[in-house]
């Protein structure tokens, strides 16, 4: 059976047959980054148009249905648009923060790809501290954002960009103690030992309400981290114009774009992975039967139809919630989300030491 | 109790943004009752009182109803219509001023249809066209009279 796993094993042989050890590592980082970029252009055209589909349905619309086969070629469109837009530098502008900001949100958004397990033995890099990993890299990007709304050198960016920061700082906390309780309940850091550890069941089943309710506050802390309407307050469209990426135009306001919607996919990537099991097939304990049938279906469908379930889930949100004040933010965040992730923590660890999980 | 008040408020916030959920998602599943206007495939038909841009009725003799009189240009607010006339002679030998050139500048009209109010003779009416964007301003300038129409008979 041919797998993505036999595929890079192979490239990889045959790599190393004829060439030394040093030139094999550069020509399969050329290989994966070009993998990766291919992968960011597909879901930024992919992601959008779902966007905006979604968005029609929900609001009972249409949406975009003239370009291309029932609208599908909307974004290639759009994309050639910006394309072939002029990238304005404001004049007053720090121009090499600038020009800086959007390349620092986008790598930031390729470094967190690193880690994650797309199927069995298909993995950039298997570190075993793959979640630690991720949520420090992840907080990266809000220096590219504070960076993007400093630099421009205009008011709306600058509030933007301030609110961001609070909003990211504080959020990043919710999220690392929902993250944390998964992280209690296998008792490892690394990505592979997360999913591997559910191959019984997702922990999303096995962890009982403790895991349900870390779950619920990782998906709110997610869309506020990746700046996703109801919290949306960086960008703002109708208070702020457009927050942080006012100022960019062309390929740079793209690219800002394309982060936002590659930081959806890696954080839905990323509760995928510890909530769902990332590539495991759906399995129930020790129905034998039952998990051979899912192992038919392989594992890289698994893990986008979780992506894309939960990216739904995110955009369902964004289309039915109104926007929250600044206060209300924080307090969502500091008087609700922590002290019950915090409480939720407590709670797993109880369960765990005492064993009163599905094991 | 402080706590109870806490859980309740968590417990009552998660429920209406449920019920705000549950609804956007049955749009989502439902989305044959579309409620937008597919607009350049179906067009909407405006209604009777919907005033669009003044146009000159014409029967399929090619003849109008405008005597000349200028009644509409002088009840016009804002100078949209300009009317230039002639003498014609009458087959009696008498000279009748006539219409030659009925000039409507749609870009100055503002729909408040006292030019049709004005009307002695109903020559003119609101039409229900919306569709009035064109690349050039000097296209929304427009005679009403149709090319070698002439004034309907029995009509002073």
């Amino acid at each position: 059976m041919i797998s993505l796993e036999h595929i890079s094993q192979s490239i990889h042989e045959a790599l190393s047959a004829s060439l030394n050890p040093t030139l094999v590592l550069l020509i399969e980082m050329a290989i994966a980054g070009i993998l990766v970029i291919s992968l960011f252009a597909v879901l930024g055209l992919v992601l959008v148009f779902m966007e905006r589909k979604v968005s029609a349905y929900m609001q009972i619309r249409l949406g975009p249905n003239r370009v291309g086969y029932k609208g599908f070629a909307q974004t290639a469109a759009d994309t050639l648009k910006l394309l072939i837009k002029e990238g304005l530098t404001p004049d007053g502008a720090d121009k090499f923060l600038f020009n800086l900001a959007p390349l620092l949100v986008i790598v930031v958004a390729m470094l967190i790809m690193a880690p994650i397990a797309f199927t069995k033995g298909f993995q950039l890099w298997d570190i075993n501290i793959g979640v630690l990993y991720v949520s420090a890299v992840s907080s990266v990007g809000v220096i590219g954002i504070l960076m993007a709304g400093w630099a421009s050198n205009n008011k709306y960016s600058l509030l933007g960009a301030m609110r961001s920061g609070a909003q990211i700082v504080s959020y990043e906390l919710s999220a690392g103690l929902s993250v944390l309780t998964i992280v209690i309940l296998v008792g490892s850091l690394s990505i592979n030992d997360i999913i591997a550890s559910q191959q019984n069941g997702w922990w999303i089943f096995k962890g009982h309400i403790p895991v349900l309710i870390s779950f619920v506050i990782f998906v709110i802390a997610v869309t506020a981290e990746t700046n996703r309407a109801p919290f949306d307050l960086a960008e703002a469209e109708s208070e702020l114009t457009a927050g942080f990426h006012t100022e960019y135009s062309g390929m740079r306001f793209a690219l800002f774009f394309l982060a936002e919607y590659v930081n959806i996919f890696i954080v839905c990537a990323i509760g995928a992975t510890l909530f769902f099991g990332g590539w495991m097939p759906f399995h129930i304990g020790s129905w034998e039967e039952f998990n051979h049938v899912m192992d038919f279906i392989p594992g890289i469908v698994w893990f986008f139809g979780k992506i894309f379930s939960l990216i739904f889930l995110i955009m369902w949100f964004r289309w039915t919630f109104p926007r929250l004040r600044v206060d209300q933010l924080l307090n969502l965040e500091w008087k609700y989300l922590l002290p019950i992730a915090m409480f939720n923590l407590l709670l797993t660890t109880v369960m765990a030491i005492t064993g009163f999980y599905i094991k | 109790m402080f706590i109870v008040d806490y859980i309740k408020t968590v417990y009552s916030t998660c429920k209406s943004l449920l019920s705000g959920m549950r609804l956007t998602g049955y749009y989502f599943f439902h989305h044959k009752e579309i409620i937008t206007e597919q607009y350049p495939d179906v067009k909407a038909v405006m209604a009777e009182r919907f005033r669009g841009e003044v146009v000159m009725t014409h029967d399929e003799k090619n003849e109008h109803r405008c005597t000349g009189c200028t009644a509409c240009e002088l009840a016009c607010p804002n100078a949209t219509i300009k009317i230039v006339t002639k003498q014609e002679l009458q087959p009696d030998g008498k000279k009748k001023k006539a219409l030659e050139t009925f000039v409507y500048h749609l870009e100055l009209c503002t729909m408040c249809n006292l030019c049709i109010v004005a009307c002695p003779t109903d020559a003119i009416k609101m039409a229900q066209t919306f569709e009035h964007s064109v690349y050039d301003r000097s296209q929304l300038t427009k005679k009403l009279n149709a090319p070698g129409s002439k004034l309907m008979e029995g009509v002073e």
